[in-house]
């Protein structure tokens, strides 16, 4: 489904505090996850993409987001909970700052699915972040997906999906953890791909975690 | 400033200066035979140690403060380096959190303050009680003594033995009334020696070298580099003791004791790398590897060269 008129968010560059926060944000994100963005098959681009990662820590859809090109930056929104984000003043501040489109995981709606939400939401001019994993994975390996990212593609078949592999992020700052340690995380950005013409859901999607996890593997 | 620090500063211009010639010559020469990886990385360090003698050029015009500074960034981003290459395990979070935040500013902030009591003890003393007892806390028991060992093991050679080289600045030599240039001089000399201490014992082992020190290790470290490297060191050195409170004997022998530190911490820096299997430690600059490649050799110089300069030259 595609609307003609895209809700469109807050413009950061609307507003000179925001701009300034945002710059700040990036800043201190990279710092302390000292990220280095790999481009590997793949380069920056403004069209409309999903990025795909594994979900290992809080901090995931900001380091990502960061690590994008400012352009490409201003037009891509991660997707976080919002159970998360909107507690306390200060995380949904930077919630703001950062784009997010908060999902609500409690209550799914039988007419508001989060996919037609997020649809809803990029138009056709902004991108993705989304963590198909659902939570944060404790285990070193990539659980299973989850299906939005079948029914995100299978809606709109157009939109690039580019795989995304974080490492060390979770050493950064764990799960049950609210001091960050700041040691030196990479975030890899794969080569894209769409959901093939009748494609089966399950093979789909193991191919997409496949995508991530070769990803892991990569050396300089 | 006084003339003997500008005189240091003109030998260092000098010294990059024939370097970048010989490294441009070099790569323009295609019929020599040469490997040219090795002129390549060697280009590469030569533009890495431009970059270094900005830097502290700049930190030495304004004030000691600056200097102090610039050194706890490097020590920052070097322990996030060699801890980011250790496995921890969530237990050891909160140690970490400390280790970053705590320990590595406060080292660099009673160095500056001038200390010495207080920061000669920091580290050794209360940090690494403070690890072991912090990481025992949060009840995980899995490899303990190999996981606090690594934690302590960074905090020491990336923070501990590094912060005394700007401690040098605060040395108080003899009755001087040019003191604080002559120290600024004196960090000057172990660092332009460091550096002229591991060119050396490269090119020298690159050329004569024969038996490699630890062929497991690093192949490219071997006696014949690291003896001809030292004794060379020792001359050049010695030449350099106008710019230094030493003496020409003084001056070799400090120049000789830096060169063999430099070897060691080369090469143990080394063997924790083989361990861990990679290359080089982080990816800040493209192709200079991390920032802990480029300072093991200073971490491991630099406590020998503060006390033993201590000895000698404070009443």
């Amino acid at each position: 489904m595609r609307t003609s008129s895209p809700a469109m968010p807050d413009s950061n560059q609307s507003r000179p505090l925001s701009l300034i926060t945002e710059n700040l944000l990036v800043l201190v994100a990279k710092f302390f996850s000292g990220s280095s963005a790999r481009w590997i098959d793949c380069q920056p681009d403004t069209t409309q993409r999903v990025y795909f990662a594994n979900h290992t820590s809080h901090l995931d859809a900001i380091i990502v987001w960061s690590a994008l090109p400012r352009p490409v930056r201003m037009l891509t929104r991660p997707v976080a909970a919002k159970d998360y984000w909107d507690k306390g003043w200060v995380r949904s501040y930077l919630a703001k700052v950062f784009n997010a489109l908060l999902i609500d995981r409690r209550e799914i709606k039988v007419h508001q699915s989060p996919i037609d939400l997020m649809l809803r939401e990029i138009g056709d001019t902004y991108s993705l972040i989304v963590f198909p994993e659902g939570s944060r994975n404790t285990k070193n390996e990539i659980q299973e997906f989850k299906s939005g990212l079948y029914y995100l593609s299978k809606k709109r078949p157009e939109l690039e999906l580019v795989p995304v592999y974080i490492e060390n992020l979770n050493r950064v700052l764990p799960r049950g953890e609210f001091l960050p340690v700041p040691l030196l995380s990479c975030i890899n950005f794969g080569p894209p791909m769409w959901l093939e013409q009748g494609e089966p859901k399950a093979e789909f999607l193991e191919r997409a975690r496949a995508a991530v996890c070769r990803l892991k593997d990569v050396q300089e | 400033m006084s003339g003997a620090v500008w005189g240091l500063i003109g030998v260092v211009v000098l010294i990059l200066a024939a370097a970048t010639a010989a490294g441009q010559a070099l790569s323009r020469q295609t019929d020599l035979g040469l490997n040219t990886g090795a002129v390549t990385a060697f280009n590469a360090r030569v533009r890495a140690a431009w970059v270094s003698c900005c830097l502290l050029a700049g930190a030495f015009v304004f004030s000691p403060w600056v200097t102090v500074t610039l050194f706890g960034f490097i020590s920052f981003w070097a322990l996030r380096e060699f801890i980011t290459l250790t496995p921890t395990r969530l237990g050891d979070h909160r140690a970490l959190f400390w280790t970053f935040f705590l320990f590595t500013p406060l080292q660099y902030v009673l160095v500056a303050q001038d200390q010495f009591g207080l920061y000669s003890v920091l580290i050794p003393v209360y940090a690494f009680l403070f690890i072991p007892a912090r990481v025992a806390v949060a009840g995980d028991s899995k490899r303990f003594l190999e996981r606090i060992a690594k934690i302590q093991s960074g905090l020491l050679i990336c923070v501990y033995c590094l912060s005394f080289a700007p401690a040098l600045l605060y040395l108080n030599i003899e009755e001087d009334p040019q003191s604080k240039w002559r120290n600024a001089g004196l960090l000057l000399f172990f660092i332009i020696m460091v550096q002229i201490a591991d060119a050396l014992q490269y090119v020298i082992g690159r050329v004569y070298g024969r038996h490699a020190i630890a062929p497991n290790i690093n192949a490219s470290r071997t006696w014949e580099g690291f003896l001809g490297g030292s004794g060379c060191a020792a001359l050049v050195g010695m030449s350099l003791w106008w710019a230094t409170p030493f003496n020409p004997l003084q001056a070799a022998g400090m120049s000789l004791l830096i060169s063999v530190m430099a070897a060691a911490g080369g090469l143990t820096m080394s063997a924790i790398k083989r361990d861990r299997g990679v290359k080089d430690y982080g990816t800040l600059v493209e192709g200079h590897g991390g920032v802990l490649d480029r300072i093991d050799s200073i971490c491991f110089a630099a406590p020998v060269f503060y006390h033993i300069t201590r000895l000698l030259l404070t009443p």
